[in-house]
């Protein structure tokens, strides 16, 4: 029962970290705002455009942290503890857009329209590119130990910038940045009803693609092909070579979901690069959600430490020592039944919202627009 | 010395971004409701005036919100990042409301701000009504779990310490929820934040009035303010009552604390203003108080609900009171020290598999876990809390909650009347009244965080050992770093409020 608890929480936790990446789409969108427009009223557009969902990403990141607090407590002490100043900077790049889309435009700003736009830049490009790197770690490991009182010990002063220090990180990290582009896109083709801003984002789709993809094959590439953190008898954690593939490949339908996954996606880039359908998006994301949520999985079952540490093997963490109690994962899985009801009313209003899309008339005479 | 430094930096980081992110809440609580009955009053007549009304406080509380979710944030990561020892000694309790405010209140208040915001010409008059609503449940029910959380941090119940995994665990997920130290706090603190809005709103009515723009919607405005601002403040009071008798009976320091009360009485009375003596030591035999004007019986009856009853002061709860079975702190300290010795005979026991002696331990462990925090204090003196400032801070969230009521009954009663133009310094009062309700509600935190001080959780864990194990210049950074931006963003924050406001409904 235990067993089964921890790994339908580190699903719930896949299930909304695929969420999450496929939300990017609103950082990926605000990174495009110099890159296709060419006056302020097509930028306005992005802006109101993704502007109507950043909360939600915003929430969801929220979310992500509330779920790994309340399920694997020992991990959420550990990392955010741990490795202090890249979540403080991850932190930073969420403060400055929380407040960029309402007081842009605003008279009397203070910090002049130009500031709160480079802000929006900062948060699509270095909080992706960061939250890519933190995640990276969950494959190269950091260097801590836990004491006696599980307390954790962080022994690299840089407390988690260190993690730059290893360009393998930045694989993940790059192919996340360029993945939100793609997903921003494909969400303003289908948001905005402007044939010439859709054309610009359909050749912007195609040039993010290029990079998008083969980052996204190396980072494949470089976990299939590397060591990893073992859970072995009695819970010594020890390295395993290939250990990520031999996951895949003795938990098929995690392969599967990859697989899926990768096709939808570039399905998806297909539709809105090279046809002249609006609903590249939705195959694009389910494709996203199921990558995202299938190289979770990878690093967490199958007897394999999620966050493992190389300074000190056996104070690494997996679902089973980082996890809540037995009591608080069931009041946490009663809750959980709520996730699809929430699921539910954000679709339906986000189609009641979007049945008519964003035009440039709505965007020059509505008086509540950002 | 090295993580006494680290420990303060986090502290005020900490309270730093609770105090930013508390100048925006109360407005978020309350301001939602009124726009919601505003909106109400629109559809159901379905006069224009009332549209226009709803969109001018709507404006606000979108600029208002905007940096509410920004501190927001950083108060849930702040948990892991500054208190990480904290987070995995009790996050297998404390992570569940967390998680549950995201996955009820966090999503209810995105979704459908988007709508109330966006969607006056993409929904029917009816479902944007229903957005609205559901923001203002949506924001009440995320600070109902969050205050929960903190509630539990003042009264931690329904959970058991677990020596295999050193941490606390959860029991009885209802004890948490419906602890009756969070509950009362849940009231009282969105009270706060409705009596600050209705300040807010009322503020600037009378603002609007006194110069004669929009008169028309600045009054109806205002009528609505009052009367929101007068079921509140009696709300506040009550729930005050409440909160007053929780903390008497679970943080009895805190309350000798808030009072001033060095040696503890049989019906003792309540300091209704007062300065107090800079001299004043613990133990010692000096006046606590300068000055000072008392209400005789009052703090007994708030405090025990009943006559001859004793309440115990600073002196008592620090050296004992054998006549009214007060321990002191120093038997509670040794105790404490039993319990962490116990907690180690434990490991060594598990490590040599010795169950009998596993067994022992764990039961001396258990016999002594309320007092388990004590243990890491060096001083009897350590448990109690800065007294000036949870004095202070008290009085003024106290003397301006009372202000408050006559305003709004006052405010109400005339503009019923039909000519509360006339009385113009009353309306100057409302305008310079707006920024007290953020001043009293700071104050009730201060209260409530500062007075419960040297506790992160009360008794189990004290904030030193609660702490990150950083190196003190890293938290040094962030704090300057938070500081900086938080005013940055405030004042921008500000600036925009105050044009928006000048540019009118």
């Amino acid at each position: 029962m235990y067993e089964m608890l921890q790994i339908y929480w580190w699903i719930v936790v896949s299930l909304l970290g695929g969420l999450l990446v496929f939300m990017m789409f609103v950082q990926g969108g605000q990174t495009l705002l110099e890159c296709v427009t060419k006056n302020e009223l097509e930028k306005d557009m992005i802006i109101n455009s993704v502007g109507k969902k950043w909360e939600l990403t915003f929430t969801t990141l929220v979310m992500f942290g509330g779920a790994c607090f309340a399920a694997f407590p020992l991990f959420y002490a550990t990392s955010f503890g741990g490795a202090y100043w890249v979540w403080l900077a991850i932190l930073f790049c969420f403060i400055i857009q929380a407040v960029a889309y309402e007081y842009r435009k605003k008279p009397d700003n203070f910090l002049g329209q130009k500031t709160y736009e480079v802000f929006l830049f900062i948060n699509g490009s270095l909080g992706v590119v960061l939250i890519g790197v933190a995640v990276s770690t969950f494959f190269s490991g950091s260097e801590f130990l836990l004491n006696e009182h599980n307390f954790v010990e962080w022994k690299s002063p840089f407390r988690g910038l260190e993690a730059l220090a290893n360009p393998l990180n930045y694989l993940l990290g790059i192919a996340l940045f360029f993945q939100a582009r793609v997903g921003g896109n494909l969400y303003l083709i289908n948001n905005i009803d402007d044939s010439e801003l859709r054309a610009k984002f359909r050749a912007s789709l195609k040039k993010n693609a290029m990079f998008f993809v083969p980052f996204l094959v190396a980072f494949l590439l470089w976990i299939v092909l590397k060591d990893g953190y073992h859970v072995g008898d009695g819970g010594v954690v020890e390295m395993l070579k290939h250990k990520y593939l031999l996951n895949l490949l003795q938990m098929p339908l995690v392969f599967l979901m990859l697989l899926c996954g990768v096709v939808l996606a570039l399905f998806g880039i297909y539709k809105g690069a090279f046809t002249a359908s609006i609903k590249g998006i939705f195959p694009y994301g389910v494709g996203v959600v199921l990558v995202v949520m299938s190289v979770f999985l990878v690093v967490g079952l199958n007897d394999t430490a999620f966050y493992p540490s190389f300074y000190d093997l056996q104070s690494s963490l997996t679902i089973k020592n980082a996890s809540s109690s037995l009591y608080t994962l069931k009041v946490m899985a009663f809750v959980s039944l709520l996730v699809p009801f929430v699921l539910a009313y954000i679709i339906y209003v986000w189609r009641l919202m979007d049945k008519r899309k964003l035009s440039a008339d709505e965007v020059e005479n509505d008086e509540h627009i950002y | 010395m090295e993580s006494f430094v680290s420990v303060d930096y986090s502290r005020a980081q900490f309270a730093l971004t609770a105090l930013y992110h508390f100048l925006f809440v109360p407005l978020t609580l309350g301001l939602s409701f009124m726009i919601a009955f505003m909106e109400s009053i629109y559809v159901a007549t379905g006069n224009q005036q009332w549209k226009r009304i709803t969109k001018f406080w709507l404006r606000l509380f979108a600029v208002n919100f905007a940096i509410g979710v920004a501190t927001g944030i950083i108060m849930e990561f702040e948990f892991g990042t500054n208190w990480a020892n904290y987070s995995w000694f009790v996050g297998d309790i404390f992570g569940a409301p967390l998680a549950i405010e995201g996955i009820l209140a966090f999503f209810l208040e995105a979704t459908f701000f988007a709508v109330m915001f966006f969607g006056w010409d993409r929904v029917s008059k009816r479902f944007h009504l229903l957005s609205t609503w559901l923001v203002a449940i949506g924001s009440n029910l995320s600070a109902l779990w969050i205050l929960i959380a903190n509630g539990w941090m003042q009264y931690p119940v329904g959970t058991t310490f677990n020596p295999n995994t050193v941490r606390n665990e959860m029991s009885d997920f209802f004890e948490v929820a419906l602890s009756p130290v969070g509950i009362s706090k849940f009231i009282h603190t969105v009270g706060g934040g409705y009596v600050t809005s209705a300040l807010f709103v009322l503020g600037i009515s009378a603002f609007f009035m006194l110069k004669n723009r929009h008169f028309d919607m600045a009054k109806k405005s205002f009528i609505v303010a009052a009367s929101f601002g007068v079921l509140s403040s009696l709300f506040v009071l009550f729930s005050g009552d409440e909160s007053a008798y929780q903390v008497a009976q679970k943080q009895p320091m805190k309350l000798a604390a808030m009072e001033g009360l060095y040696k503890g009485e049989v019906n003792a009375g309540i300091v209704t203003m007062g300065i107090l003596n800079p001299d004043k030591k613990i133990g010692d035999d000096k006046e606590p108080f300068l000055i000072k004007f008392e209400a005789p019986y009052a703090l007994g009856i708030m405090a025990t609900r009943g006559l001859n009853n004793f309440t115990p002061g600073i002196d008592d709860l620090v050296y004992g009171n054998a006549k009214f079975s007060v321990p002191s702190a120093q038997s509670r300290i040794d105790s404490g020290k039993i319990a962490i010795n116990a907690l180690s005979e434990f490991k060594k026991a598990k490590e040599a598999k010795d169950e009998l002696a596993m067994q022992k331990a764990e039961q001396i462990l258990q016999e002594n876990m309320s007092n388990f925090g004590y243990g890491y204090l060096d001083k009897p003196e350590s448990i109690v809390p800065p007294v000036a400032l949870t004095f202070y801070s008290f009085h003024i969230m106290v003397a301006l909650g009372s202000y408050f009521i006559v305003l709004f009954f006052v405010t109400l009663f005339l503009s019923m009347a039909n000519d509360i133009e006339r009385f113009k310094k009353i309306l100057w009062l409302c305008v310079f009244s707006l920024p007290l309700g953020y001043v009293a509600c700071e104050a009730g935190w201060i209260v409530a965080e500062v007075g419960r001080q040297p506790w992160a959780i009360q008794g189990l864990m004290p904030v030193g050992i609660a702490a990150t194990n950083l190196a003190s210049v890293n938290v040094a950074i962030s704090f300057t770093l938070f500081a900086v931006l938080f005013t940055v963003l405030f004042i921008a924050e500000v600036k925009i409020m105050l044009k928006q406001i000048k540019i009118g409904f």
